[in-house]
């Protein structure tokens, strides 16, 4: 079913591109999951809306998307306090809220976090592409035309029948993440940690890196002291799958958290981060400060299940 | 059990025939509490490829609860699950009994695909300067690169991008010492051991030697990527009038 007109985009702002919760299962065609960085935000702004949690939403970086709403419908902007504003009205994050026909949005730069969510009632409607609408920017498809969004683009949104049902909805303020630096990011050890030299391994947990401007979509680049993979090794090893959250460290020793736009590669990853924590990736900013926490793999498990559990609370509160 | 359609290849998929030859026992590597690497071999070898290529199939073929993703290497195979649907350690049993039993029928056939390629010159930015470096002229580099039929490894890098091997040993260069920002869509490489061929145009440091129109992936066909783990590519030199 074809979707209604709901949006106009009159600036894309730094880059925003529509996303779900991530393409999987194509891994062996070298396809990676892309998908919106800050998951927990993605879907707590879709439940807000009513809709599925993996329904697209606009992911927008930094500054400056500004949208003017074709019908009166309802939203809800989560993750990152980019400021969003509207021309009539507060927007305020983490609530849903109805704009009207002619009402413009807009992000004017961040309090706080790198990333905000715009999840519109119905769902951004886009073409599933190997079963998500995520954007693969690399090879240009799914999301919106497979590309970040431009001046003038029209999104449509799904049917709803009355979305007015979905307005004024809260999200717990107690369950809101926080986003801040210094960050702390809880990792398991491995694949490769045993490639590392034992000072390499306490260099990584024990010293403070800061986030590099060149920090993309694609990965975090960190800089700090080197982190030594053992003597005699090479710098690369035979190329191998790899998921968002695993940190490879190449010849230099500055190690990189790859995001979703990898499904393969061929650098040593010492750690991985931890499910629960990879929300948090999505909203780390360039100059931010990072520090690495080892966990054991039932902390990890069970952080993930309490994040789970704060969604799965909310949900009953909706019925 | 001959998994080649050509005729002419060394016969595949023994690993997985019924006479259950004695292979290393699986490896498993955690990447975070979601995903973990089975290593099958340590080394790039045409035999450990193809018993990625076989568990994944088994894999697949089993559905297990929670599974999300298999990625295949070339000696590995990444398994990302969610953790609150199965545990780590009961996935790592199920797929160690999987491996155990391997499939009666053997991999399905490998297709062959021929590729021509306009080698130099514009389309080749590389192909003198390997020669030079080599110390041959680059009429041999063409024969040699065309003179061996190469399996897919693995694809990975970008959508649909083939790592092809093994490229003969004369050929093994080194990848460019500064990778290119942009190496165009169609690019034939080489690096070390190994030839690809970029189906985006995206950054790249291999040596690019020629260049082919072949579409190698669109997400609008049911099978995105033209190629798959474990089929086979021969690289022909065509002139551009031919095309």
């Amino acid at each position: 079913m074809a979707g209604a007109k709901t949006f106009e985009v009159l600036s894309p702002g730094i880059m925003s591109t529509v996303q779900d919760l991530g393409r999987f299962g194509c891994a062996r065609y070298g396809v990676a999951a892309s998908g919106a960085l800050d998951g927990f935000a993605t879907r707590v702004g879709n439940l807000l809306v009513g809709n599925d949690e993996n329904a697209a939403v606009v992911e927008t970086t930094l500054m400056g998307l500004r949208m003017k709403a074709l019908r009166d419908t309802v939203v809800a902007v989560t993750g990152g306090n980019l400021q969003p504003r509207s021309d009539r009205d507060l927007l305020p994050l983490w609530r849903s809220k109805l704009v009207r026909e002619g009402e413009i949005i807009g992000f004017s730069g961040p309090a706080s976090g790198f990333r905000a969510y715009l999840a519109v009632a119905g769902g951004f409607k886009v073409a599933s592409v190997m079963g998500s609408r995520s954007t693969n920017l690399a090879s240009g498809f799914g999301g919106f035309e497979g590309r970040a969004l431009r001046k003038g683009d029209i999104l449509a949104a799904g049917p709803t029948g009355d979305p007015v049902r979905f307005a004024d909805r809260v999200f717990p303020p107690e369950a809101v993440p926080v986003y801040a630096s210094p960050w702390r990011l809880r990792i398991l050890w491995g694949p490769q940690d045993d490639h590392f030299s034992e000072e390499g391994r306490q260099t990584f947990v024990t010293a403070a890196f800061s986030v590099s401007p060149d920090s993309d979509r694609t990965g975090i680049r960190l800089n700090g002291p080197a982190v030594g993979r053992k003597p005699g090794l090479d710098e690369s090893i035979i190329s191998e799958g790899i998921l968002s959250g695993a940190i490879q460290v190449p010849g230099d020793g500055q190690p990189i958290i790859i995001l979703g736009e990898t499904a393969s590669g061929g650098y040593r990853k010492i750690a991985t981060v931890v499910s629960a924590d990879l929300h948090l990736l999505g909203q780390i900013t360039p100059g931010d400060e990072i520090r690495f926490e080892a966990v054991a793999m039932e902390t990890a498990v069970q952080a993930l299940r309490e994040l789970q559990n704060k969604i799965d609370k909310f949900k009953r509160s909706l019925k | 059990m001959k998994s080649n359609v050509d005729g002419v290849l060394r016969a595949d998929g023994i690993e997985g025939s019924s006479t259950g030859r004695r292979h290393a026992p699986l490896r498993f590597r955690p990447m975070g509490d979601r995903s973990f690497l089975v290593e099958l071999g340590e080394k790039i070898s045409p035999d450990v490829n193809c018993r990625v290529q076989q568990l994944m199939r088994q894999l697949q073929d089993a559905q297990l609860q929670g599974v999300r993703e298999l990625a295949p290497g070339y000696r590995s195979l990444l398994v990302v699950f969610d953790p609150l649907a199965i545990a780590p350690d009961h996935l790592k049993e199920r797929i160690t009994e999987i491996d155990a039993h391997p499939l009666a029928a053997g991999l399905t056939p490998a297709k062959q695909l021929t590729v021509p390629v306009f080698y130099g010159g514009e389309y080749g930015p590389d192909l003198e300067a390997v020669a030079a470096q080599i110390g041959i002229s680059t009429d041999e580099v063409v024969r040699l690169h065309t003179g061996t039929v190469y399996r897919v490894y693995m694809i990975g890098f970008t959508p649909g991008y083939p790592y092809l091997g093994e490229l003969p040993a004369e050929l093994a260069v080194p990848r460019r010492r500064t990778p290119r920002t942009r190496v165009p869509k169609g690019s034939v490489g080489i690096a070390q051991r190994q030839t690809g061929i970029y189906p985006v145009e995206s950054p790249g440091g291999w040596q690019i030697i020629g260049w082919t129109p072949i579409e190698l992936f669109d997400s609008g066909r049911p099978l995105p990527s033209l190629l798959e783990m474990g089929d086979r590519v021969k690289f022909e030199a065509v002139r551009p009038v031919e095309i």
